[in-house]
C-alpha cells in the first residue's frame, strides 16, 4: 500500500516536473467576462497560440458583470463585456480602462405560428407586444405590415430571458430607443422588470418555450437562431427599410455608425442609420487598461489585439459572429496605439 | 520492600497506560470538537460575509424588502415577497404530491413486496436520486410542460376551474410544473430513507401486533409506522430541504415571473432561481446586495422550516416513547 502510494507520488511529481518546463517559457494571460462571445474568443486564443508560441490564455466566461468586477479589481489581465461600462463603473476602476470592440452580435425576434410564415415587424409593434399592448396575433397593426399572411386569432405569449444577459441588454436598449413609453416604464439593463411574459433560462430556454407553445414570441441571439433554424422576423430600420437579420446586415449596422463613432467605442449600435443595417445589433468588448502594469504582458496583449482585429476576423463568420467593418478596424488600430507601459506606447515596440 | 516495589512498578505502568490512553482520548476529543466548531465557524462566517455584502440592500429597503413585490433591476427597487412565496408554495406542492407516493413506495418495499422484487426496485429508486437536476429540467421543458398544457391543465380547468387554484390560461410551465418536477426529484429521497427506517423497526413489534390479531394494515399502521414516526418525518424533511434549495430544474419550468399569483397555472419564481439567474450580471452594489439578501432569506426560511419540523418531531417523539413502554 505504502509502496503503491510512493509510486503514485513519484509519478505525480514527474508529471508536474515535466509540466513546469514549458510553462516557464510561456506567458499566461488571464481574462474573464462575457459568455456571448466565448466561442469566438476560445477559437482566437487557440489560433493565436499557433502564431505566437509564447502566449497562453485562460478565459473564464462568468458573465459581463463578473468581467467588469474582475478587471476593476485587477485580478485579470483583461475583462470582457457585452454592454459598455457606465461612467460610474469606469470611475471606480483604478486606471483608465479602454473598450476594444471585438465582434458584433445581433438579436432576432423568433416565433411559433402555424405554417411558419415570414413575418415583418415595425419598432412600434415590437414595443407594443412587449408592453402588453398588442395581445393577439391578428392585431390590425401586425396585419398592416404583413399583407398576404393569415394571422390567427390567438394570444401572443411573450417569452424573454430570465437570466441576466447581454442579449437582453441589446433587446431592451433597442426598445428604449424606439419607444418613449418603454424607456420611461421599463428602461435598459441586463435584467428588467418585464411588463408581460414568461422567462426562459438562456437562449435554449427561450427557444424551447417558443417551440413548445403555439403563438409564442421571443428574442434570441442571431447565431443561435441560425444554428437551430428558427424563424427570424425582418425589422423596419431607422431608414424605413425592412431588413432581415444576417451577419452582413449586422456588420452593416456598425459600418453605418462608424462616421460618428465615439473615441472610446462606448456606443450603442441599436437603431442605426443606413439602408442595409439590421437595427438590433451591438458590439461586444474586451476591457483593457490603457496603462499596462507589466511590460511583457502588455506587449503580448497589444500584439494579440492587433492580430484579433485583422487576421482574427476571418474566423468570425464560421462561428456566426459578424466581423468588424473596415472603418471600425481603422479606428480600433488608433486606439491600440494608445496602450502604454509607463507612458511608453507598446504597439510601436511590437 | 519487594512487594512495595512491585506494586509501585505496577501502579506506574497503569498510570502510564492511563496517561497514554488519556492522551489518545484527548486528541480524539480535540479533533471531534474541532470538527464541530469548524462547522459553526463556517456558518457564522458565511452569515457575516453575506450580511456585510447585503448591507446596501438592508439600508435601502429595510423590512420593506420582505413584503413588497416589485423586482426592478433598472430602477433598483427590490422586494422579495414573490420569491419567498414561490419557494414555499412550490416546495409545499412538491410535499403534497411526494409524501404519499414516497411513503407508499417505502411501505410496499419494506413490508408488502415479494422479497425477490425488492432489490431491483430499490436500485431503481436510488438511480433516480442520482439523476442531475438539469436533466429533470430539460425533461420538464420538453415533455412535462407540453403534456400539462395540452392535457392536464385543460382537464383541471374544466373540472376544478371554480377553485382559484386552477384558473387562468394554461402555459404548461408555471407553479404546477415546478411542484411536479420537485415532487419527482424528492420522491426517491423520501422512499430510500423511509425504507431504511421501516426496516430498522424490530420484528417483535410486528409479531406482537399480529399476535394480538391485528390485520396487515393495522400492524403497519400501529406497530411499524408509529414506531418509526420520527425517522419518517426526518425522511420527509430531507426531501423538503432539497425542494427548498433546488435551483436548476425549477428555473427551467417555473416561468420566472416575480408575481404572487394564487393560480397554480400561473408562472412564479423562487429564491434560489433568481439568485442563479441574475447573479452573474448584477453589477451595482445595491443590486448585488439585494440578491445576497435573498440568499440570507433563503437561509432563514430553511432554518425556520427545519425548526418547525424539529418541533413536530419532538412532539411526536413522546408518542414513540409511549409505544416503546
Amino acid at each position: 500500500m505504502n509502496r503503491w502510494l510512493a509510486g503514485l507520488l513519484c509519478s505525480l511529481l514527474a508529471v508536474l516536473g515535466s509540466g513546469v518546463q514549458p510553462v516557464a517559457a510561456q506567458m499566461l494571460m488571464n481574462g474573464a467576462g462575457a459568455t456571448f462571445p466565448y466561442p469566438i474568443y476560445s477559437k482566437w486564443f487557440d489560433e493565436y497560440t499557433k502564431v505566437d508560441q509564447g502566449a497562453r490564455f485562460n478565459y473564464q466566461s462568468i458573465g459581463s458583470g463578473g468581467g467588469i468586477r474582475q478587471i476593476t479589481a485587477r485580478t485579470v489581465d483583461f475583462g470582457a463585456s457585452d454592454g459598455p461600462m457606465t461612467d460610474d463603473q469606469l470611475g471606480k476602476a483604478p486606471g483608465n480602462l479602454l473598450h476594444i470592440p471585438t465582434v458584433l452580435g445581433a438579436v432576432v425576434t423568433t416565433y411559433n405560428l402555424a405554417g411558419n410564415p415570414k413575418l415583418r415587424f415595425t419598432p412600434d409593434i415590437l414595443a407594443d407586444i412587449f408592453l402588453g399592448r398588442i395581445m393577439k396575433w391578428n392585431d390590425a397593426k401586425i396585419a398592416a405590415v404583413n399583407p398576404g399572411v393569415s394571422l390567427p386569432d390567438q394570444a401572443i405569449l411573450v417569452v424573454h430571458r430570465s437570466d441576466g444577459s447581454g442579449t437582453t441588454y441589446i433587446w431592451v436598449d433597442y426598445l428604449s430607443k424606439v419607444s418613449k413609453e418603454w424607456d420611461a416604464k421599463v428602461g435598459r439593463g441586463t435584467s428588467v422588470n418585464w411588463p408581460v411574459g414568461l422567462g426562459g433560462k438562456g437562449n435554449e430556454g427561450v427557444a424551447g418555450q417558443i417551440k413548445n407553445t403555439p403563438g409564442a414570441l421571443g428574442y434570441v441571439e442571431l447565431a443561435y437562431a441560425i444554428k437551430n433554424n428558427l424563424p427570424a422576423a425582418s425589422v423596419r430600420n431607422a431608414a424605413g427599410k425592412f431588413v432581415e437579420p444576417s451577419i452582413e446586415t449586422t456588420t452593416a449596422a456598425a459600418a453605418a455608425s462608424a462616421t460618428n463613432m465615439p473615441a472610446d467605442f462606448r456606443v450603442s449600435l441599436t437603431n442605426p442609420p443606413g439602408d442595409h443595417a439590421y437595427p438590433i445589433a451591438s458590439f461586444t468588448w474586451l476591457l483593457v487598461y490603457k496603462d499596462q502594469p507589466d511590460e511583457t504582458k502588455g506587449k503580448l496583449l497589444v500584439k494579440f489585439l492587433w492580430w484579433m482585429i485583422h487576421d482574427g476576423q476571418k474566423y468570425t463568420s464560421d462561428l456566426l459572429y459578424a466581423p468588424l467593418p473596415p472603418q471600425v478596424v481603422k479606428q480600433v488600430e488608433a486606439r491600440l496605439g494608445e496602450i502604454t507601459y509607463q507612458g511608453k506606447p507598446l504597439l510601436a515596440a511590437r | 520492600m519487594t512487594t512495595a516495589a512491585a506494586s509501585r512498578s505496577l501502579s506506574s505502568t497503569v498510570v502510564s497506560a492511563r496517561a497514554k490512553r488519556g492522551w489518545g482520548d484527548r486528541l480524539f476529543r480535540g479533533l471531534a470538537r474541532g470538527a464541530a466548531l469548524s462547522l459553526i465557524l463556517l456558518v457564522t462566517a458565511m452569515i457575516i460575509g453575506m450580511a456585510g455584502a447585503a448591507m446596501p440592500s438592508f439600508r435601502a429597503f429595510g423590512w420593506r424588502f420582505l413584503y413588497t413585490s416589485t423586482w426592478d433591476p433598472v430602477a433598483e427597487t427590490f422586494g422579495a415577497l414573490p420569491f419567498v412565496y414561490g419557494t414555499l408554495v412550490s416546495s409545499l406542492l412538491a410535499l403534497v404530491i411526494a409524501v404519499p407516493l414516497g411513503l407508499g413506495a417505502a411501505i410496499f418495499l419494506a413490508e408488502l413486496a415479494p422479497v425477490w422484487i425488492r432489490p431491483p426496485i430499490t436500485f431503481l429508486v436510488e438511480l433516480v436520486a442520482a439523476v442531475p437536476s438539469v436533466v429533470f429540467g430539460l425533461w420538464g421543458i420538453f415533455v412535462l410542460a407540453p403534456w400539462l398544457r395540452n392535457w392536464v391543465q385543460p382537464a383541471l380547468g374544466a373540472s376544478l376551474g371554480f377553485l382559484p387554484l386552477f384558473q387562468g390560461p394554461p402555459y404548461g410551465v408555471g407553479m404546477l410544473a415546478a411542484g411536479i418536477i420537485l415532487a419527482i426529484m424528492i420522491v426517491p429521497f423520501i422512499t430510500a430513507v423511509s425504507r431504511e427506517v421501516l426496516l430498522a423497526v424490530p420484528n417483535t413489534q410486528r409479531e406482537a401486533a399480529l399476535g394480538l390479531g391485528a390485520t396487515r394494515w393495522e400492524t403497519t399502521r400501529i406497530a411499524v409506522l408509529r414506531y418509526g414516526k420520527s425517522g419518517l418525518i426526518g425522511a420527509v424533511l430531507l426531501g423538503l430541504g432539497r425542494a427548498l434549495g433546488e435551483t436548476m430544474a425549477v428555473t427551467m419550468v417555473i416561468g420566472n415571473r416575480p408575481e404572487v399569483a394564487i393560480s397554480l397555472f400561473a408562472p412564479g419564481y423562487t429564491m434560489a432561481s433568481v439568485i442563479a439567474n441574475e447573479f452573474t450580471e448584477a453589477t451595482s452594489d445595491l443590486y448585488l446586495g439585494a440578491l445576497i439578501e435573498i440568499g440570507l432569506l433563503l437561509f432563514a426560511v430553511t432554518v425556520i422550516v427545519n425548526a418547525l419540523a424539529r418541533l413536530l418531531v419532538w412532539s411526536v417523539g413522546g408518542a414513540v416513547k409511549q409505544v416503546r413502554e
